[in-house]
């Protein structure tokens, strides 16, 4: 049992599973990635200066009217479509009323009862010892509305919200069309609720990046999550659930999965009530703490955007936006395991390392695909481990390896080298020709400077010569080392092994 | 009959982060109370064959190229803004919040 400065108390996730089950839902926020904004003709570039991407209507400036963004209500369709939704033939925006400057109408336009898509849903695999197991997440609804502005909170102590003297309100997110997906209740996952959240906002974000309809980067932002979660004995009714906010990596969703399945079955094992409010994660402790209570849904006093016409999208539109849907991740999935002809553990591996679309770039370079996939999960995705960013955020590309490989097919490079050239294309040091010339990088095939090389070693261990001749051929392996250390790895150490026994006049 | 009472106004005012006194407390829920009894005149001659209506014009799909164009400048955008800083707009502390 733990309990952190906050009070709250956690009992081992074990311990917590033999007695309670969970149930979950997901909401999770996308920002499209339109070129302007939902209602305006701003800009949606992330990182520009404060204040520069605002106008009349994203202001909220009186007199100021909203037009749809034609693009995102199509983006919202194809998401609703890949996520096997209806799509409603006439729907509504809706203000969501609240007073908080993030927003500076002092409402959020958003959807309320007429989401444009609903009732859909999404397969999720999740690997368990027994091996692969599917859940089917359903989906409640795909709704559309508008991101808020970015508050700064200063004059506290920590600088956060509490002893704030002041805040500071940028508005260039304002008004960035936002989808929201809500989830229907989770329910029959068990312990394995954790990784059911985590793959099913893993699958969303590639079902997204597939469409091509966000960047979903949710270091930046551009897809978050918040995770509802209750606990009940088996055979109950459903608990009180609490919702947690600010869950904004997918290592996170598991951790904050865990936490409040953690914490609840504490509060509930000590004869106390789960209270329904909002909580907030933090990445740096993976716990969660108590935020405001949540205001009930009449307190936002929903009703009909009086400055929006109704979307009734054409059954014609929507059937050609369904007829041109890229192929879904878990089909190019089990499309790619028959062609790489691969397994389902190295199936699973490539996908959750982000690795699949990148070996599929690079074999479409003509590389060969088990190379593809030894460059990107051994030495690429060590390296992205040890960063802590995506494989795909590297400075390598499909191309580099295309170019590396060729080279190593050629005999130009071996494999010790050609980790050299992506160690220097991760530091930045230029493209691929560059590395190898700067850092003088190219096997040794002179027989001449290898036989040289050899020797200088021989000459420096005597003894090992007699050894190997008089039949411990193993100890060849010690010239062959300093014969490698002294061409500083750029030799082939079969080829110096063959040369060496050649001179000392033994044969294998 | 009235139709709003004291107790929603007091709770609209917090909602909107206004401090009431009693007196405006009386005031707004009696006028509120007059605009809410006139608004609801309309569903007297609102009868069954009436769908409600939340546009005056029966139009659908209206909407705009996704197409980037001008922002205000900052100056623009900050002007009429009571308090700024460090180029943002300035707002007192928010209690109860986040």
């Amino acid at each position: 049992m733990t309990t952190t400065s906050h009070g709250d108390v956690y009992i081992p996730f074990d311990e917590a599973m033999s007695r309670y089950e969970p149930i979950i839902g997901i909401e999770t926020h996308v920002e499209l990635g339109t070129n302007s904004k939902m209602w305006c003709g701003c800009s949606t570039d992330f990182g520009s200066d404060a204040n520069t991407q605002v106008c009349p209507v994203c202001l909220g400036l009186p007199g100021s009217m909203p037009v749809v963004n034609r693009v995102a209500v199509e983006s919202t369709i194809r998401i609703g479509l890949a996520l096997n939704c209806n799509i409603a033939e006439w729907c509504r925006f809706a203000r969501k009323n609240y007073f908080y400057p993030d927003m500076p109408k002092d409402y959020q336009i958003s959807q309320y009862d007429e989401p444009l898509c609903y009732d859909g849903y999404l397969d999720v695999t999740v690997d368990t010892p027994d091996g692969p197991q599917v859940f089917r997440v359903e989906i409640e609804r795909v709704h559309m509305e508008e991101d808020t502005g970015k508050l700064t909170h200063t004059g506290g102590a920590t600088g956060r919200i509490h002893g704030a003297e002041y805040s500071l309100v940028d508005y260039n997110r304002a008004g960035i069309p936002l989808i929201e997906i809500v989830t229907k209740t989770v329910i029959g996952t068990g312990s394995l609720a954790p990784e059911v959240a985590k793959a099913y906002v893993k699958e969303l974000r590639d079902v997204m990046r597939a469409l091509g309809v966000s960047d979903v980067r949710m270091e930046e932002g551009s897809m978050r999550c918040d995770v509802n979660l209750s606990l009940n004995k088996p055979g109950d009714g459903w608990g009180t659930r609490s919702e947690t906010k600010n869950v904004n990596s997918l290592r996170s969703v598991e951790r904050a999965v865990r936490s409040e399945i953690e914490r609840q079955a504490s509060v509930l094992d000590n004869g106390g009530r789960v209270i329904q409010e909002t909580r907030h994660f933090h990445e740096d402790t993976g716990r969660s703490t108590s935020g405001r209570s949540k205001e009930k849904a009449e307190d936002y006093r929903y009703f009909p955007e009086p400055d929006l016409v109704p979307v009734a999208p054409s059954r014609d539109w929507v059937e050609e936006l369904r007829a041109g849907l890229p192929e879904m991740p878990s089909v190019k999935r089990a499309r790619l395991k028959e062609e790489w002809n691969i397994n389902d553990f190295e199936l699973a591996s490539l996908a959750n390392s982000g690795a699949l679309d990148l070996v599929e770039a690079t074999i479409a370079f003509g590389v060969d695909s088990v190379a593809a996939r030894k460059w990107w999960t051994g030495e690429l995705l060590r390296v992205a481990n040890e960063q802590g960013v995506e494989l795909e955020a590297l400075s390598v590309t499909p191309h580099d390896i295309q170019q590396v490989e060729s080279l190593i097919t050629s005999g130009a490079l071996n494999d010790k080298l050609a980790r050299q050239v992506f160690e220097g294309l991760l530091a930045g040091e230029g493209t691929v020709e560059e590395i190898i010339a700067t850092r003088g990088l190219a096997v040794v095939s002179d027989d001449g400077a290898l036989l040289a090389a050899i020797d200088e070693a021989l000459a420096a261990a005597p003894d090992v010569a007699e050894k190997i001749q008089s039949g411990k051929i193993q100890a060849a392996g010690a010239v062959v080392g300093a014969v490698m250390k002294a061409t500083k790895g750029q030799a082939d150490a079969a080829k110096v092994r063959a040369l060496l026994l050649e001179r000392l006049g033994v044969s294998e | 009959m009235t139709s709003i009472s004291r107790a929603d106004v007091a709770h609209l005012g917090r909602l909107a982060r206004l401090e009431l006194t009693e007196s405006e407390l009386d005031h707004y829920s009696e006028q509120l109370d007059v605009i809410l009894q006139s608004v609801a005149r309309i569903s007297e001659v609102a009868a069954d064959d009436i769908p409600p209506m939340s546009h005056p014009i029966p139009m659908v799909n209206v909407f705009r190229d996704d197409v980037v164009k001008p922002s205000l400048t900052r100056q623009e955008a900050l002007a009429a803004a009571p308090a700024t800083e460090d180029d943002r707009f300035r707002v007192p502390r928010i209690l109860d919040e986040e």
